[in-house]
């Protein structure tokens, strides 16, 4: 009965492959009209993806769609149909949760819309119904906040404190692992203390306070690492207002590249952090573009980098400039 | 426990502390548990004309939530239950924050203080005039109210340099927290008010039977739009403390699930959710109470996973040791004269 069933279903998929094939050869390279749907608004990050992906379109000369589905996955299967009903030649999806789009992807493929994934990916079972996932690989991001701080102390003993993202996000579960892995190698350093600081300003000060109280007033922490820059800019003023001064006292290693992180690494008042760019949409529209003009069929996961910017950067008051209208 | 509160106030005086005792032994217990884990505990220092020390962090940031018990303790004593609180701490941090540096802080604080005002009075009309149970009225500004404060805010984490509204997160009176001091200060002015006059009563009326009291000449729709108008102001004052401890309001985390921290530290403080009695003071105890859990478990260096366990074993110990029919049974031998004889 399965079997009988799969067959239809193969042919169909393969025959659909032929027929985008044959049509890409026709489509315009340029103009394309892509349909987004995003997640929300929930932070800062998604306003400035969702604005630099208007940008990426303007300078393309395509055109984008923008659907905000306000962290609910209905709406944003019904941005995806409403999407297929208007004949768009991508759609781009930041998937709210990782499982439930069989249906509404699949329809997507009927209709021979090719769908990019941006910034989070979904069940591997439906990787046949997607184009691509462009995403950045969040151990990655950990392991290079990692390797700077390997380099920047250097043969030192160095005890690391660690704010920790919200218990159970996947993201704070990877930097936390790409960055452990990362020093575990070296002896001389070792992580004393790991709290969670639920990504927020208020509690990654919270955290910082008792750190420093409970290692002797800060004098036996040599480095933060915190899963993202507010809760490194909390940290940074229970620092401060504990009479240390954070960026020579304690060196500060954080993930995301907030605008201002980079106010503060201006102020030398933190070293460093690794960017999480918000430009996902840029390499789709890449992608989409070869996909749509010359059939080239990108690959299953395209990885954006994870920028390392530090306080002895010279352009931070360029990039700065640039990130600080984004809708951070 | 006991209708002692009922008696006048002279002889409630020295009878405040045995009704006190589950919670201040609670406290008390749970600071010696964060001294076991952690040896400085107790160490108060100076640093930049501001103690410093963990004990110090305990009510610098239990403050907010004491705040808010203030108000939340009032509305419970009517049978009321404000969940709306967190979200109107965001609003008017949202709004502090974007108009501290380009108004005086008068005007500042006062635009802040205004829209808790305003936020309260809605909730108090919803309840006492269209009568839609408190649950669902101000489940309306729990939900909306956010989104308010993102709109004020656009969505980012709205940022100021104002020394004058820095001043509450950051400054000192005699090296005491500001936050601290306002706190304090507020508790010993809503205490003036509500047991230094017949309010108090008259909320306790309203919550035991609203329309007995209503017979007796009490004017409960007012005193119920009054409790929930306090309530929020306590929420505005809360909102900003938060935003001046992190100098930026962040309208999608300030003072959020900090309604239900409120609602437990009434509850841990003794006063039951039908209604009735009510102690302030115990609130802010229970909000103490709270914190010092908050602050030994970051300062034990516990996994974060177990984190809420926790605390929620905490919290059940606590409200057991509450317990009138736990009481019975574990008092009865040595302590059974003294226990039964105070009603």
């Amino acid at each position: 009965m399965n079997n009988r069933n799969r067959l239809p279903s193969v042919t169909l998929a393969a025959s659909a492959l032929a027929m985008s094939l044959l049509g890409a050869a026709a489509a315009r390279a340029e103009g394309l009209v892509v349909g987004f749907s995003q997640i929300g608004s929930e932070s800062g990050w998604r306003a400035a993806e969702t604005t630099v992906t208007k940008q990426d379109a303007k300078k393309n000369g395509d055109t984008v769609k923008i659907a905000d589905a306000q962290q609910k996955q209905e709406n944003q299967i019904k941005a995806i149909r409403s999407f297929i009903a208007q004949g768009v030649d991508g759609i781009f999806l930041a998937p709210v949760v990782a499982t439930g789009w069989h249906q509404v992807l699949s329809e997507a493929r009927d209709a021979k819309i090719p769908v990019i994934l941006l910034d989070r990916d979904i069940d591997p079972a439906d990787k046949p119904l997607y184009l691509t996932a462009v995403t950045s690989d969040s151990v990655h991001e950990g392991a290079v906040a990692g390797d700077w701080l390997v380099k920047t102390v250097g043969a030192k003993p160095c005890n690391v404190v660690e704010i920790e993202g919200t218990v159970g996000a996947s993201v704070a579960a990877n930097r936390k692992e790409g960055f452990d892995d990362e020093v575990k190698k070296q002896p001389n350093i070792k992580i004393i203390r790991s709290e969670t600081g639920d990504f927020t300003r208020s509690q990654g000060k919270q955290v910082m306070e008792s750190f420093i109280k409970a290692e002797n007033g800060g004098k036996n922490i040599c480095a933060v690492y915190a899963h993202n820059d507010d809760m490194m800019i909390g940290a940074i003023q229970a620092m401060k207002e504990a009479g240390l001064k954070p960026g020579s006292d304690i060196l500060t290693v954080s993930v995301d590249s907030v605008p201002d992180m980079f106010r503060a690494m201006i102020a030398h008042d933190a070293n460093a952090t690794v960017e999480l760019t918000p430009d996902m949409a840029g390499p789709a529209f890449v992608a989409l573009g070869a996909y749509k003009s010359k059939g080239t069929v990108p690959p299953k996961w395209i990885e954006t980098k994870s920028v390392l910017h530090t306080s002895a950067d010279g352009d931070l008051q360029q990039v700065l400039d640039q990130k600080k209208d984004l809708g951070y | 426990m006991s209708a002692a509160v009922d008696a006048p106030p002279r002889r409630a005086a020295w009878r405040v502390p045995r009704k006190a005792l589950p919670q201040l032994a609670a406290l008390l217990a749970i600071l010696l548990l964060d001294r076991a884990v952690s040896p400085q505990f107790f160490h108060v220092g100076l640093s930049g004309g501001r103690l410093f020390g963990s004990l110090i962090d305990v009510l610098n940031h239990g403050a907010p939530v004491a705040m808010l018990s203030l108000g939340m303790v009032l509305v419970i004593a009517t049978g009321g239950i404000d969940l709306s609180v967190g979200a109107v701490m965001a609003i008017s941090g949202a709004l502090a924050a974007s108009l501290a540096d380009s108004h005086p802080l008068p005007v500042t604080l006062g635009a802040a203080l205004a829209v808790g005002l305003v936020c309260g009075v809605w909730n108090g009309l919803l309840v006492a005039w269209l009568r839609i149970q408190p649950i669902v009225a101000t489940l309306i500004l729990m939900v909306a109210g956010r989104g308010v404060a993102q709109l004020i805010t656009e969505g980012r984490i709205r940022t100021f340099s104002s020394h004058g509204l820095a001043w509450f997160g950051g400054g000192s009176v005699l090296g005491v927290p500001a936050a601290v001091v306002v706190t304090a200060a507020a508790t010993v002015l809503t205490l003036a008010l509500v047991r230094g006059t017949a309010l108090g009563l008259m909320v306790e009326a309203t919550g035991g039977n609203a329309r007995a009291s209503r017979l007796a000449g009490i004017d409960t729709r007012a005193m119920t739009v009054a409790v929930y108008a306090w309530s929020g102001l306590c929420a505005a004052v809360a909102g900003i403390l938060a935003a001046a401890d992190i100098l930026g309001a962040d309208a999608n985390n300030a003072g959020l699930y900090l309604e239900l921290d409120a609602i437990l530290a009434v509850v841990i403080g003794g006063t039951s959710l039908l209604g009735g009695r009510f102690s302030i003071g115990l609130a802010v105890v229970g909000a103490l109470i709270i914190q010092a859990m908050n602050t030994g478990i970051l300062l034990s260096g516990l996994p974060a996973e177990f984190n809420l366990v926790v605390k929620a074993l905490v919290v059940l110990a606590v409200l057991l040791a509450q317990s009138p029919r736990l009481k019975a049974l574990g008092l009865r031998r040595p302590g059974a004269r003294a226990t039964g004889a105070t009603p």
